[in-house]
């Protein structure tokens, strides 16, 4: 391995940390080099990424690649160990594309306090987080990646965020700060018992609880775990947070911030505690076919528009939720794909609530009055689209983590019960129904219709170059990841083989 | 006991030095009782050291050399201090300098 | 616009090429190729792919295009058609099936494939769906000339075109999935294409929805038939079924959910509510898509995966009544009730479209596979053909209303003239293209010993003469009851009208009886059937049909009815008012299950969010804070606290009270040192002593 290639992964997942550094070193007045500078960062990030994905060995997904693993602090025997799998690959460019985006999209949407040099320098101290967690393969670092997301989106949320940002953004913290505590506990717990803080060394070698043990420190993952997705009944941070939150902070919530729960499970809970998965797999099951029946009933409730799709986000990661829960390769490879799809789809909602609220200066569905088709022609045909590839529209990318996330729940894996696991799938495919129902329900309300008296009069424009230039990468790849999901499944699958093999499926 | 002599002036200087410290309202009449009194102190360090027949009588000619050379500069502050209070209060009555309580 | 033209057919050309170049990877030399006993199948892809190209052509070039974008969804379906037919004389002359793979994809252990695969069956839904799409494009030039968002509209005909092609050309379950699914949404955006009215919009949803709840089902049909056989490949799953590979149970049960799907698409009893509403939008849209194509996918899939149907439900002569055929069979009479009583004549093809894919359901449930493929290729023909016509009318008279209508046959004979050709096609008039594909199927219904399915579809016979007799009657004949001066359409209009008429006088003559025709050229898994002359089946549909059409003339056109029945006969009264209701169903769902679930289920969902869920979140907060806080505070101010209160208080006493010794007058200080040293000094002699 090259001298390149031992520290592109260090590099994607620590230049956005120098980025904060740098940002923080340009003078307060001088905006446009901090904007600048976060661009930089990013997209050099993002390189590193694209080098990573052009060097992976695709033939190899499920071997670890580009280790790094180096004593840390030694003290407790926790390592310095990042690596990528084909599980990590793909959320990891997801989270180094959406934030080089959003630090696009940003250039000109500043909400107030406005302060570009403090908002970017926390976005990138994000990023670092985000991407962090995807490859970090020891407990500690793991944990210390995960608690790193906390702060910088707190402060986004609580200076940046709507009028009841400070509720929102303690509700945030306080509750994912509760579920990481129950799963430092957990981590402990497999410390203590295994000796060895390496998630590589306890897959393989399984610390061996009793059962009851297992059982519970499964609990504290799930708890830490579930918190973040967010699992119905864990999921009411969610709405307040995303309606609170600032555009891109929204985007980043959605896109990656989510994903982190679900990627734990499928790193770390599966192939720790693949017995106690075994015996909890039912209630996760149950959990997220309620959620999503529940999540959609909600939005139909729903009188913003921003609050709707936070909903539709909980119903969303029901579905991904659904295909772990089954311990099926097929259903974690649905999983994934769920995951980026999800990130594409709604990040790209979130952006576009942002930039209706922007123009219009409320999200209330009703005020909005529709006729958007014929206010804002090309905003309002992306609304339509993205709602469309969100319902589950064949040929974007929504479906194929529905179907596969649906057909697994058909066949879960060997000692789970058959009927059960069709009742769900029973169930999330009445969801379905009222994902297509609410969305296209939002539209028209949003979109069809005639123009309201109110707006008449009003000037607004029509999607601007640096919408453009956020939005046009994430609609492309919407679209090929739906026209050609093998560009997705072809990385995951040979990695969820090594996860799934201790369960026979 | 030529020793005993010796340390009664010795007491007698210390004792009207300490008189004129505690009754004299005058400053620098306290300063000069002080005086007395360190004199005091030096006849007794110098009659204590031959007493002990104390070879080259140094230690304590070193001592009284210093308590001189302290006092004098002792007396230079406090005739400096003086001047600050009397510049200030137009007087250098003790008694009227009561500021440092608390 | 010629250069437009010429460059268009350019492209096109060089695409073919392309495909010449692919063929040629197979080891043949182009032109050998081209020349091959099925050499055009080989260009099949080209016919799917052509609208998607025209599709994004117009999409994003529409508006600066020539025709104001119409000019690629004309070009690449015209292309398309002729390719089609060419393969269709290829299969007709007996050419095999072509079977093109294209990437396969593994889902965690399950190969999925995607692929074409050009058979017969295949090919005539082409030449089917290319045909009718064509002349839909043509004919909206003229009918969509002054209409709001032209191109988007041809954007959108083409986008249906090629999903449905991509539909019908899958040769494996989750790629027609996608196919089906695709039609849906081009369904709800030209139903909902007029979106400023509301109830256009609402109709557009509706029509969504509604399939998709059928599409669920069809989706857990894919997954049992998936796991069951361990592919989503058609032709894998179908010889699995055919060979006893697949238990029965399972196949039941599949079959049983595929067909869901089936009731949702086709629009059959119960989940036929959509397709009437669905006439919001413009009409040639009606004729393409609820009429021809998009509703007969239904129709598709069930012919298409037949062997698991044939063998779920026992399908043949003397076979148990199934699902299938009982659902064909009441759709059949209860949507042709309901056309009786339309004022809308949109309305009225609607509920005819619906009852005759209730025919066509019902021939697959009797095990009449040729006899509902070739309905469904007549039905296409002639439905278009009265679909087109009516918006001719429409387009003159400015209203769907038959009430505003009347005597339109001397201001537009081409229309019609077609009209009526059409009309007799469907009612079942001898020598046209409805008498035979429907005298199939009850020649099959009678002598599969499905006597129920016989004397229903007489009686649907019966009652389709009667409401097309009506529709005729109140819109060619009589008194003009409307405004204005109607003139016959454009000549872009009435040459689709008269190519159909044509078509639906003659294409009944493939299935000639005795002739090997039809039934040979298009045949399931190579089953070829021959049309037998059955002389009950004729006659009694023959009869049927002219009962029904000397019923209509008697009441609308000699007007020789008693006057005033419906208001005076009970019964008349009561069956009116359930049929002017639509069997109450439309109030069932949106009363029953949509309202409920959009307002009330979804307030309550809501409110257990706010209040219980979120209350116990909050309220775990809260007490948290407040509990917590409280005994913090408690433990804090009176045990560690109260420790260092105690002793600063005694420290500020202590302090209070010696504070009165300190003057802040030196000589008292001194005198208090004297003092004291004096007391040590003379307490050290005392103790030495």
């Amino acid at each position: 391995m090259s001298a390149i290639e031992t520290w592109a992964l260090t590099l994607a997942v620590f230049l956005p940390a120098a980025g904060t550094l740098a940002i923080l070193l340009v003078p307060k007045k001088q905006e446009s080099a901090a904007k600048v500078t976060a661009l930089i960062a990013t997209g050099l990030a993002l390189l590193a990424g694209i080098f990573i994905a052009l060097r992976f060995d695709y033939s190899n997904s499920s071997s670890l690649q580009f280790e790094t693993n180096v004593p840390w602090i030694s003290a407790i025997g926790a390592r310095y160990h990042i690596a990528l799998d084909g599980i990590s690959l793909p959320l990891v460019l997801l989270s180094l594309l959406v934030t080089f985006l959003c630090v696009i999209y940003s250039w000109k949407h500043f909400p107030e306090p406005h302060n570009p040099r403090v908002f970017l320098a926390l976005v990138l101290l994000l990023e670092t987080g985000m991407t962090g967690t995807f490859v970090a393969f020891d407990l500690i670092l793991f944990f210390v990646f995960w608690e790193l997301v906390l702060l910088p989106m707190y402060f986004l949320i609580g200076v940046w965020g709507g009028p009841n940002r400070e509720y929102a953004a303690i509700k945030f913290f306080l509750y994912t700060l509760f579920g990481s505590a129950f799963m430092l506990i957990a981590f402990l717990a497999m410390y203590w018992k295994a000796g060895t803080f390496d998630i590589v060394e306890l897959s393989l070698n399984n610390p061996g609880f009793a059962k009851s043990t297992a059982l519970l420190v499964f609990g504290g993952l799930f708890l830490g775990f579930a918190i973040k997705v967010p699992m119905f009944p864990f999921h009411t941070w969610l709405p307040d947070a995303h309606t609170e939150a600032p555009t891109v902070g929204s985007v980043l919530l959605a896109a990656v911030l989510l994903k982190m729960g679900t990627y734990g499970f499928v790193r770390i809970a599966l192939p720790v505690l693949p017995e106690a998965a075994r015996s909890w797999a039912p209630w996760i099951g149950l959990l997220a076919v309620i959620g999503i029946i529940y999540a959609s009933l909600c939005c139909f409730a729903q009188k913003d528009l921003k609050r709707l799709i936070a909903f539709s986000s909980v119903g969303h990661m029901g579905f991904v939720m659904l295909g772990i829960a089954t311990l099926t390769p097929v259903g974690i490879n649905a999983a994934i794909f769920g995951m980026v799809a999800h990130g594409l789809i709604t990040g790209m909602l979130f952006f576009l609530t942002g930039s209706i609220h922007e123009r219009y200066h409320t999200r209330e569905i009703a005020e909005l009055g529709g006729g958007m088709l014929k206010k804002l022609p090309i905003l309002a045909s992306l609304l339509a689209f993205i709602s469309f590839a969100s319902l589950g529209l064949p040929a974007l990318a929504g479906f194929p983590g529905e179907f596969m996330s649906m057909l697994s729940a058909y066949n879960p894996a060997p000692g789970l019960s058959t009927g059960t696991f069709r009742t769900f799938m029973v169930v999330a495919g009445v969801g379905t129904v009222l994902v297509a129902g609410y969305f296209l329900w939002m539209l028209q309300r949003v979109n069809l219709g005639t123009v309201p008296e109110r707006w008449e009069s009003t000037e607004m424009h029509d999607v601007n170059g640096y919408e453009y230039a956020a939005w046009i990468p994430l609609i492309l790849l919407t679209f090929i990841c739906g026209v050609y999901p093998q560009i997705i499944l072809g990385v995951t699958d040979g990695a969820v083989r090594g996860v799934t093999a201790a369960f026979g499926g | 006991m030529r020793l005993m002599s010796i340390l009664m002036l010795s007491a007698a200087l210390f004792s009207i030095g300490i008189y004129g410290v505690l009754v004299r309202r005058n400053a620098v009449l306290v300063l000069m009782s002080i005086e007395l009194m360190l004199n005091a102190v030096n006849i007794n360090l110098i009659g204590f050291g031959t007493w002990l027949r104390d070879t080259a009588f140094v230690n304590a000619q070193a001592f009284v050399l210093f308590v001189i050379a302290i006092a004098a500069a002792e007396v230079g502050i406090g005739i400096a201090i003086v001047l600050a209070i009397y510049r200030n209060k137009a007087s250098i009555a003790v008694d009227e300098v009561d500021s440092m309580k608390w | 616009m010629v250069g437009a033209l010429a460059s268009s057919v350019s492209v096109a050309s060089s695409a073919l090429l392309g495909a010449a170049e692919a063929a040629a990877e197979h080891g043949e030399h182009a032109a050998a190729v081209l020349n091959g006993p099925n050499s055009t199948l080989k260009l099949g892809w080209l016919v799917v792919a052509l609208p998607f190209v025209g599709w994004l052509l117009t999409l994003f070039f529409g508006k600066r295009s020539p025709m104001r974008g119409a000019i690629y969804g004309v070009t690449a379906l015209g292309a398309g058609l002729l390719i089609s037919i060419a393969m269709f004389f290829q299969v007709a002359g007996g050419a095999a099936p072509y079977h093109q793979k294209f990437y396969t994809f593994d889902i965690g252990g399950y190969e999925v494939s995607t692929g074409f695969s050009f058979d017969s069956f295949t090919v005539m839904m082409f030449a089917v769906v290319t045909l009718i799409s064509f002349l839909v494009h043509i004919y909206s030039l003229a009918y969509m000339k002054d209409e709001v968002r032209f191109t988007f509209f041809y954007a959108t005909l083409s986008l249906f075109t090629g999903s449905m092609l991509l539909m019908v050309a899958s040769d494996n379950l989750l790629q027609m999935f996608v196919g089906w699914e695709l039609v849906g949404v081009c369904s709800y955006l030209l139903i909902g294409h007029y979106w400023e009215e509301k109830p256009n919009s609402s109709a557009a949803i509706k029509a969504f929805i509604t399939t998709r709840i059928g599409d669920v089902g069809m989706m857990f049909g894919i997954f049992v038939l998936f796991f069951a056989a361990g592919t989503f490949d058609i032709g894998g799953i179908n010889g699995l079924a055919a060979s006893g590979g697949i238990k029965h149970g399972i196949l039941l049960a599949g079959a049983t959910l595929l067909f869901i799907g089936v009731i949702g698409k086709s629009a059959q009893f119960p989940l036929h509510v959509w397709l009437p509403d669905a006439m919001a939008g413009p009409t040639p849209v009606s004729a393409l898509i609820h009429a021809a194509t998009m509703v007969v996918a239904g129709i598709y899939l069930v012919a298409r995966n037949f062997d698991v149907f044939r063998t779920a439900f026992a399908l043949g002569p003397g076979g148990p009544a199934n699902v299938v055929m009982i659902i064909g069979t009441i759709t059949m009479l209860i949507a042709a009730l309901l056309a009786m009583v339309q004022d809308d004549i949109k309305k009225v093809l609607a509920y005819s479209t619906v009852s005759q894919l209730g025919y066509m359901v019902a021939a697959l449930g009797v095990g009449a596979w040729t006899a509902a493929v070739f309905h469904l290729f007549t039905h296409a023909m002639f439905k278009a053909l009265l679909f087109l016509g009516s918006g001719s009318v429409i387009h003159a008279v400015h209203s769907n209303n038959m009430s505003d209508m009347g005597g339109l046959r001397k201001e537009m004979p081409v229309t019609f003239w077609t009209f009526l050709i059409g009309s007799a096609a469907l009612a079942g008039v001898p020598g046209l293209a409805g008498f035979f594909s429907k005298d199939e199927i009850l020649h099959f219904a009678f002598h599969n010993h499905y006597y129920a399915v016989f004397g229903v579809g007489l009686l649907t016979a019966a009652l389709t003469a009667l409401y097309m007799t009506r529709c005729v009657s109140l819109t060619f004949f009589g008194e003009f009851r409307g405004h204005g001066h109607p003139h016959e359409s454009p000549r872009l209009m009435t040459v689709p009208l008269v190519v159909l008429a044509v078509l639906s006088v003659t294409v009944g003559s493939l299935n000639f009886w005795g002739m090997k025709g039809f039934g040979v050229w298009i045949a399931y898994a190579g089953e070829q059937h021959v049309a037998e002359f059955d002389v009950v089946a004729m006659l009694a549909g023959t009869a049927a049909g002219a009962i029904g059409i000397l019923l209509g003339l008697w009441i609308y056109y000699w007007k020789k009815a008693p006057q005033g029945l419906l208001d005076r006969v009970a019964p008349f009264r009561w069956a009116h008012t359930l049929l002017m209701n639509k069997y109450y169903l439309d109030d069932l769902y949106i009363k029953g299950i949509v309202r409920p679930v959009q307002y009330s289920l979804s307030k309550v969902a809501y409110w257990i969010n706010q209040k219980i869920i979120d209350g116990v979140v909050n309220g775990v907060g809260v007490m948290t804070r407040k509990a917590l806080a409280e005994a913090t505070y408690w433990l804090d101010q009176t045990v560690v606290d109260g420790f260092v209160n105690d002793v600063a208080n005694e420290a500020g006493e202590a302090g209070g009270a010696l504070r009165r010794i300190q003057t802040g007058k030196a000589q008292q200080y001194v005198a208090v040192a004297v003092v004291a040293t004096a007391v040590l000094v003379i307490a050290v002699v005392w103790a030495v002593r």
